[in-house]
């Protein structure tokens, strides 16, 4: 059966050039797919209802998930509400492509309901007026909450988006509560710079809450996602609004009732499931919001930007997608290479060295293509290492290594333990990566390992490995978010950094080298915004992470995603008789 | 008499309190003293014994320091991730929270200091400053430089290594936390010396820190006197950092001490004169009650002020959430307190009116008992400092100034003091520091003069400014040569406010993120660059 989508999203309009056995349920993942056309007004929305999955198991029968669907409405002003239209679209379990539940959907008319409580939170409420050593009291009860239900927690985000239950329970949830940690404790350290003035002038900064904060979240890493929004913009005392991916709104409605639980007043989080061309455009075209965070497609975020400017001109910071690369010098230990360019790649959707917890965290996400490493997991994850530049003399050996490495690779039911890789988040990416794969092939790319869906059911697709990539295939271009490791040669460090630079997208890269100079010349001539050496996908909390180029604008995590919530005043007075100056 | 008495009130319950922990803490244990020898620490109350407690000496100081050495240079906790340092900290918060009661009892039996506040302020102000520096452990940054040659530069902020901390007995718990919360975070390991009239929380604080997973040989605790102990962590060899917290006299042996053995580094917040300077435009009613309490502070409760608007002590909101860290403590009389504002510039306009508010205010303090609730100022410390607030007051009568109010012993037995006031121009009791429930209060006619006069002591702790004004405001705060200063408010400390001296007030911040850097090498790195695209 052919994967055809009546859609008009871009990716469906290319040429499909081989079967496929999924079809895709539900309505398509604006964010992920990266259609930019779909939130502009009068634009055609690519949505489409394809038929029913067909269910054949992918390896056995899907275990059940030990968790109750408890939240299923929008969270406003402190209460889970229906939507305003009282519609609801499914939220489906992409082992089987089976509803697990249907979601309050909202739209435009929800927005404004949550942006008027945020508003309203943000201009009367207790929040931005309590001490900053207060918020940070109730951020740290959050911690400790999600940490007592984290099963629960990582069971919701395992169900919804496929990811390994060893990944959501080992690593993210306790990163979750990590990031959060991290945050409470800027949340009393936020210091402006008392300035030195040209005359008889005292001037000081103050760092003030920004407002409302409208926050768009993607499926790759949704619990993540949440951490790394919703964690600066409450520490600096803003209100916020946050709509999910509509293929996984489960787990940030559950973590959202833990925040109102630990004390966080109503109204300064409020959380809307919805689609991007309703609920995302109205929130990102309001006149009441003073502040925008998106991660997900360049395209998307193009969107985002522009509605944005067409409005009240609220500063936007973006995650978008990336290309990166992931280079392997002649001096590398190529088992230590090629274990983590697997891992850079094939990221998020299974995670074996769960234990490695701070390092791997890689987050990941969303609409981005990948890095193999940790991965296996889907690929799904926006840096990715998704082109393997190795070096000529160990790419023989590398590529031979790739492919057993890929053909190690455990994929299956995302709850079993021991898997590495579970499906992807939803037919429509599925389908989009095997047209990747079948452009590899055409191109003339050597199809080393993988190349076909895993199974007969559910989004999972085998671990793919393409050696002889050259630069202009477009495997080796685009972002492909999925389990798909491109392995290109390179001769001289000149020829690699021209290479991997030549991109539109500069969110990473990986560096594998035992040469100092080497490490630290390729450190500084890589346009991209995380640089790792001999190591990938470190996503500690006070590391900065965001892109250069169209891998978006804006840095998260760390000290600086305190500055995309923080509006800087300048008080300027004169002093008389002043002692100094 | 000056002020109510509440010695014979017996409407209030003292806590019974058993005292558990009264020998030295060395690499994770309670321990007697190599030789053997105990002190007595007393309850200012009664002039009474309340424990027995292992005096340590140098053999003492070097076990400790053998300890501290070890934990440092092969131990997990500067090997630990600055967010698992910090995770072990809020784990002391929290179990500092959860015996706040028994604690606030400790330093009152221990220091005299009001139940109240201590249940109110300084035990929830320890745990404050500990979720403060738990939230720092993490967010150390090095910086990457800018050379000017091709080459990569970078800095590595490494923890300094063994720390000695010496602490005073005004507010046992709070310097406590001044101390040793920046020194945790940052990855030290220390030896801390408690006052010897003081030891008894430092103690609990160093059981409940390996309750926390504090590993051994972190917090070691040793009390004792500062000719011996204090002298023995001063000059040893193997100790990296001397933090110290008293008298300047005392501040300059430490780093003489310092000097003359390894050259440590020392960071030193030592004695104080602290003007409080009352213009001409201030709310009167106001301006007395934040005088009143900047001058008695320590062992007041406020509270029980309705005069006192909340906005004067800036503390004093935190303090009713409990968030505060220091001091808001008690304020009415004591005095004991480093930045007492102990020289109060009152401009000439309103000085007659004032002199008459402050001293009606000084005699409705009710002096007593510090576990009764009713009480606004406790005891002094101990016998020599009763005796010696006692004999500047004698002192100021006999060199001529006026006595306004108070002046006394209180009370019959115990170390209570009448909350006492002297008007004059010039006065020895405006120079030193009394350390005691004593307030001087002077006329002043311009804005230039009150600086002069503010900055004429060889003190710079920290200064209190009365206005409306927005250029009086400002033009004094930069004149004044202090290192902080409160204006219409006193007492503004808060774990974000960097706090320490000008000039013999010594040198060094508590609190803030200033006070890591007391705990932290700089390190640079430097390597160089080919064919790097930009410098």
């Amino acid at each position: 059966m052919a994967a055809r989508r009546a859609a008009s999203s871009i990716l469906s309009r290319r040429p499909i050039p081989r079967p496929v056995a999924a079809s895709s349920i539900g309505e398509s993942a604006l964010l992920g797919a990266g259609s930019a056309r779909g939130w502009l007004p009068g634009a055609l929305h690519r949505f489409s209802s394809a038929p029913a999955a067909a269910a054949a198991a992918a390896t056995e029968e899907p275990i059940q998930p030990p968790v109750d669907v408890k939240y299923t409405k929008l969270l406003i002003n402190g209460n889970f509400v229906d939507a305003a239209s009282g519609r609801t679209f499914a939220t489906v379990d992409p082992r089987t492509g089976d509803v697990i539940a249907h979601v309050a959907e909202g739209d435009a008319e929800d927005i404004n309901r949550a942006v008027a409580a945020a508003r309203r939170a943000f201009d009367e409420g207790p929040w931005p007026r309590m001490t900053a050593y207060e918020r940070c009291r109730v951020l740290l009860r959050f911690a400790d909450l999600i940490e007592q239900h984290a099963e629960e927690i990582a069971a919701l985000e395992t169900w919804d988006g496929g990811k390994t239950l060893e990944q959501t329970r080992g690593m993210e949830v306790p990163m979750v509560a990590r990031y959060m940690r991290y945050y409470a404790g800027w949340a009393d350290k936020i210091h402006g710079l008392v300035v030195p003035a040209d005359g008889p002038h005292h001037v000081q900064v103050l760092h003030e809450p920004i407002g409302v904060a409208g926050q768009i979240i993607p499926w790759n890493f949704p619990l993540l996602m949440f951490a790394w929004k919703v964690g600066p913009a409450l520490a600096c005392g803003n209100a916020v609004v946050l709509k999910t991916a509509e293929q996984t709104p489960l787990s940030a409605l559950f973590v959202a009732s833990l925040l109102h639980e630990a004390g966080l007043p109503e109204g300064v989080l409020n959380v809307v499931s919805g689609f991007g061309p309703t609920a995302g455009a109205a929130l990102c075209s309001h006149m009441g919001v003073d502040k925008l965070a998106f991660t997900g497609s360049t395209g998307t975020g193009k969107i985002v930007l522009e509605l944005a400017a067409r409005s009240n001109l609220k500063p936007v910071t973006l995650e978008l997608g990336g290309k990166s690369p992931f280079i392997v010098m002649d001096d590398a230990d190529v088992d230590q290479a090629v274990e983590l360019a697997h891992r850079a790649l094939f990221f998020n959707q299974v995670c074996r060295y769960v234990h490695d917890v701070l390092r791997a965290i890689a987050l990941l996400a969303t609409s981005f293509d990948s890095f193999l490493w940790f991965v296996l997991e889907q690929g799904q994850c926006c840096c990715a290492g998704s082109r393997t530049f190795v070096h000529e003399r160990v790419y023989d050996e590398f590529v031979e290594k790739s492919k057993a490495r890929a053909l190690n690779r455990v994929v299956g039911d995302p709850f079993r333990r021991g898997v590495e890789q579970g499906p992807q988040i939803d037919g429509e990416q599925f389908k989009k990566i095997l047209r990747y794969v079948q452009s590899g092939v055409d191109s003339g790319a050597t199809l080393v390992a993988g190349g076909d869906r895993a199974g007969s059911r559910g989004f999972y697709i085998q671990p793919t490995v393409f050696a002889d990539v050259k630069d202009e295939m477009k495997i080796a271009q685009e972002e492909i978010f999925g389990p798909v490791q491109t392995i290109l040669k390179f001769s001289t460090v000149e020829e690699v950094v021209r290479r991997a630079n030549d991109s539109p997208y500069g969110l990473a890269a990986g560096v594998f080298t035992q040469r100092l100079d080497a490490a630290n010349t390729m450190a500084r001539a890589l346009r991209v915004g995380t640089v790792w050496v001999n190591t990938y996908d470190v996503f500690d909390a006070a590391v900065p992470f965001g892109g250069y180029k169209m891998s978006g604008v804006g840095r998260e995590k760390g000290v600086y995603s305190l500055r995309n919530y923080l509006q800087t005043k300048a008080v300027v007075t004169p002093i008389k008789d002043a002692a100094w100056l | 008499m000056a002020a109510a008495v509440a010695n014979g009130d017996k409407g209030f319950e003292v806590p019974k309190l058993e005292i558990k922990f009264t020998k030295l803490f060395i690499n994770g244990r309670f321990v007697d003293a190599v030789s053997g020898k105990t002190f007595e620490t007393r309850d200012p109350r009664t002039g009474e014994v309340t424990a027995r407690i292992a005096e340590g000496d140098k053999a003492d100081v070097d076990l400790a320091v053998k300890a501290a050495r070890e934990a440092f240079d092969h131990g997990p906790w500067p090997r630990m991730s600055g967010f698992q340092r910090g995770r072990i900290l809020h784990k002391f918060a929290d179990l500092v929270e959860q015996h706040t009661e028994e604690l606030a009892a400790l330093d009152t039996v221990d220091a005299g200091k009001l139940f109240a506040m201590g249940k109110a302020i300084d035990i929830p102000g320890g745990a404050n400053l500990l979720r403060y520096y738990a939230g720092a452990a993490d967010k150390i940054h090095g910086e990457t430089l800018k050379m000017a040659r091709p080459c990569h530069g970078y800095t590595l902020k490494e923890p300094v290594g063994v720390v000695g901390h010496i602490v005073p007995w005004n507010y046992p718990t709070t310097m406590f936390f001044f101390k040793v919360s920046p020194a945790l975070a940052a990855g030290c390991t220390m030896v801390v010396k408690p006052a010897e009239q003081t030891p008894l929380s430092a103690l609990f604080y160093a059981h409940l820190a390996k309750e926390a997973g504090v590993p051994d040989g972190v917090l070691n605790v040793v009390p004792g006197f500062g000719p011996t102990a204090g002298a023995a962590i001063s000059s040893h060899m193997d100790i990296d950092k001397v933090s110290f917290t008293g008298s300047t006299e005392v501040g300059r042996l430490v780093m003489e001490a310092a000097a003359k053995s390894n050259l440590k580094p020392v960071s030193l917040e030592l004695g104080g004169k602290s003007p409080v300077i009352v213009f001409d435009d201030a709310d009167l009613d106001m301006a007395v009650s934040l005088v009143h309490m900047a001058t008695y502070t320590n062992k007041v409760d406020l509270s029980d002020y309705p005069a006192v608007p909340s906005e004067i002590m800036c503390t004093s909101t935190i303090c009713s959430k409990f968030s505060s860290i220091l001091h808001i403590n008690s304020a009415i009389l004591q005095g004991e307190i480093c930045v007492a504002g102990s020289r109060i510039y009152v401009q000439e306009g309103i000085y007659d009116a004032f002199v008459k508010k402050a001293s009606e205010m000084a005699k409705k303090s009710v002096v007593g008992d510090p576990f009764n609730p009713r009480v606004h100022q406790g005891p002094q410390i101990d016998k020599d400092q009763y005796e010696k607030v006692l004999k500047y007051i004698d002192i100021g009568t006999r060199e001529g100034a006026t006595l306004v109010t108070g002046g006394k012993p209180c009370g019959e037995n115990g170390y209570y003091i009448e909350p006492t006031i002297f008007t004059n121009e010039e006065m020895s009791i405006a120079q030193e520091e009394i350390f005691g429930p004593v307030m001087a209060l002077m006329k002043f006619k311009t804005v230039e003069e009150a600086i002069q006069k503010a900055n004429s002591t060889r003190y710079g702790l920290a200064a209190g400014i009365v206005t409306k004004n927005i250029d009086i405001a400002n033009t004094v705060s930069r004149s004044i040569r202090a290192g902080a200063i409160w204006i219409n408010c006193y007492l503004g400390f808060d774990p974000d406010a960097p706090f320490g001296g000008y000039k013999m007030s010594g040198f060094g911040k508590d609190m803030g993120m200033d006070a890591l850097e007391k705990y932290l090498h700089t390190k640079a790195v430097v390597t160089p660059l080919y064919n790097t695209p930009w410098l």
